[in-house]
């Protein structure tokens, strides 16, 4: 499908030279009285490569035809991880360089959104905010409290985060996985 | 969704109070000069025929896309010292510069030319500066800008000659103005300090009067701070004839190249014949509140966009 320039948004996949391109960002620039100018960096859905393309007002660009699905995350293998369709059940690998960062807050079981191009899986999304265990966390001496900084823990996914002093091992705490920053502690270790 | 808007509402509030703030020293930095604060029409029969803005259909008027006109007719009533901040719409102007919905500050003085709208802005962002102390170098974006006036000021044939190697003065190339302007001469400007673009191409002249011992040019200037297209003044163009002649021009072009239906502005040309001489400015609110606030995009200086509206 063709959509004119201006309705694309940051995000949108685009099919360009027969290739689906993630628009990592898409910046608007207009001299106040002049033509629109439209500047959109291309991420490759496959390889990651990065282009940059410039559009001008009433240039169209052709949309890939993506589709969302629930999954959930089964396991990891050596440089792949397993995913399932939670309607058809069908299995998909989604390799290391789609799922990325977004790692740092894959838990077996969780359910998220795959976005799916000619079969084949193109990208994770994480839902906004995910709740994880903590495993890890040095012990806060007085001195710290008083500072009320904060210290680093190690989240059940085997990644750390920056929390505050409060935090304790067990805890389970909400992240905004956007920001990866930590949002509030949803229940202590009892 | 209700967890998002909150947390995103609660991490501009120091923007929108800074914001708030901008508001009242604007307002007080004209009361004290003896502007009178008016309110005109947002919906109108007729918007000024420009082929680049886009006004929005209501109802067969249109969404105002600036209260230039509605202002050159109080002017025309005698009205001599008028500002007014008011809500502006431009179809498909989405950016981190720009949303559709935008604040608008115009103001306009009779017997003034663009040059005095120049130093009212060097007064005005000093005069927010001082109310806010944040000091007279502004930390924008990691550059540290110096704003003690006189900005630098550099006409438009020099600035494209310097940055983009051709004379658009001498022979406009419409298309190629646009993107030079903003991917080459733009980015040539002091990092450090506001630029001020003087003498447009008289092709690109709008409402403005043409100069008078150089008629190649018009009166037109363009303030920018940090990359941030802030301002744009005029001497206003008071010749109805001349006036209706580019509107016509203009209305041409929209209704060839984008098959767009404008209307005549014709209560405004009606009253042009009674329009001092006179200067007037339109400068983006939102721009400026984004530069006092450090922000990136507009998004983080306004409660809501189209985006979250």
């Amino acid at each position: 499908m063709n959509i004119n320039i201006e309705n694309v948004r940051k995000n949108n996949k685009l099919l360009v030279n027969k290739n689906p391109f993630n628009v990592d960002d898409l910046e608007f620039m207009k001299p106040g009285k002049g033509r629109a100018i439209y500047r959109l960096r291309l991420r490759n859905l496959f390889d990651n490569s990065v282009i940059e393309y410039t559009y001008h007002s009433g240039d169209t660009v052709e949309l890939a035809d993506v589709s969302s699905h629930d999954i959930q995350y089964l396991y990891k293998e050596t440089d792949h991880y397993v995913f399932m369709d939670t309607e058809s059940f069908e299995q998909y690998m989604i390799s290391d360089k789609i799922v990325g960062d977004k790692k740092t807050f894959l838990k077996e079981g969780m359910v998220l959104t795959g976005l799916m191009w000619d079969k084949k899986p193109i990208d994770i999304t994480l839902p906004n905010f995910v709740e994880l265990k903590v495993v890890e966390s040095a012990v806060t001496t007085r001195t710290d409290t008083i500072t009320a900084q904060n210290k680093s823990v190690v989240l059940e996914t085997g990644f750390s985060i920056g929390v505050p002093t409060f935090i304790k091992e067990g805890d389970i705490i909400k992240i905004d996985t956007r920001t990866g920053v930590y949002v509030e502690r949803i229940s202590a270790k009892k | 969704m209700v967890d998002d808007e909150v947390s995103r509402l609660r991490a501009i509030r120091p923007n929108l109070e800074r914001r708030a703030k901008i508001f009242e020293l604007t307002r007080a930095f004209f009361r004290e000069q003896g502007f009178t604060e008016v309110d005109t029409p947002v919906r109108m029969p007729a918007v000024a025929p420009e082929s680049e803005v886009v006004p929005f259909d209501s109802e067969g008027w249109f969404l105002a896309t600036s209260p230039e006109l509605h202002m050159k007719r109080l002017l025309a009533a005698g009205y001599e010292k008028l500002f007014q901040i008011t809500h502006c719409f431009r179809k498909g102007e989405q950016g981190r510069q720009h949303n559709p919905e935008f604040s608008l500050l115009e103001w306009y003085r009779a017997d003034a030319d663009y040059l005095q709208m120049v130093s009212d802005t060097e007064q005005l962002v000093l005069t927010i500066a001082r109310g806010l102390e944040t000091g007279l170098v502004i930390d924008y974006k990691n550059r540290m800008i110096d704003i003690n006036p006189p900005w630098p000021r550099i006409t438009v044939r020099e600035a494209f000659l310097a940055a983009a190697c051709w004379d658009p003065v001498a022979e406009l190339q419409p298309a190629r103005f646009d993107v030079d302007l903003v991917t080459k001469v733009m980015p040539s400007f002091a990092l450090d300090r506001p630029t001020v673009l003087l003498d447009y191409p008289a092709a690109l002249a709008s409402l403005a009067r043409l100069k008078q011992e150089n008629p190649g040019v018009a009166e037109r200037a363009e303030v920018f701070i940090g990359g941030l297209e802030l301002a744009n003044a005029y001497s206003e163009l008071t010749d109805a004839v001349e006036q209706e002649r580019r509107f016509r021009e203009d209305m041409e072009k929209i209704a060839k190249e984008k098959q767009r239906k404008v209307s005549m502005p014709v209560r405004f040309l009606d009253t042009m014949a009674h329009l001092p001489t006179c200067s007037g400015i339109a400068l983006g609110v939102d721009r400026l509140v984004m530069l006092f606030c450090n922000a990136d995009s507009v998004a983080e200086v306004m409660p809501f966009t189209v985006d979250t509206a």
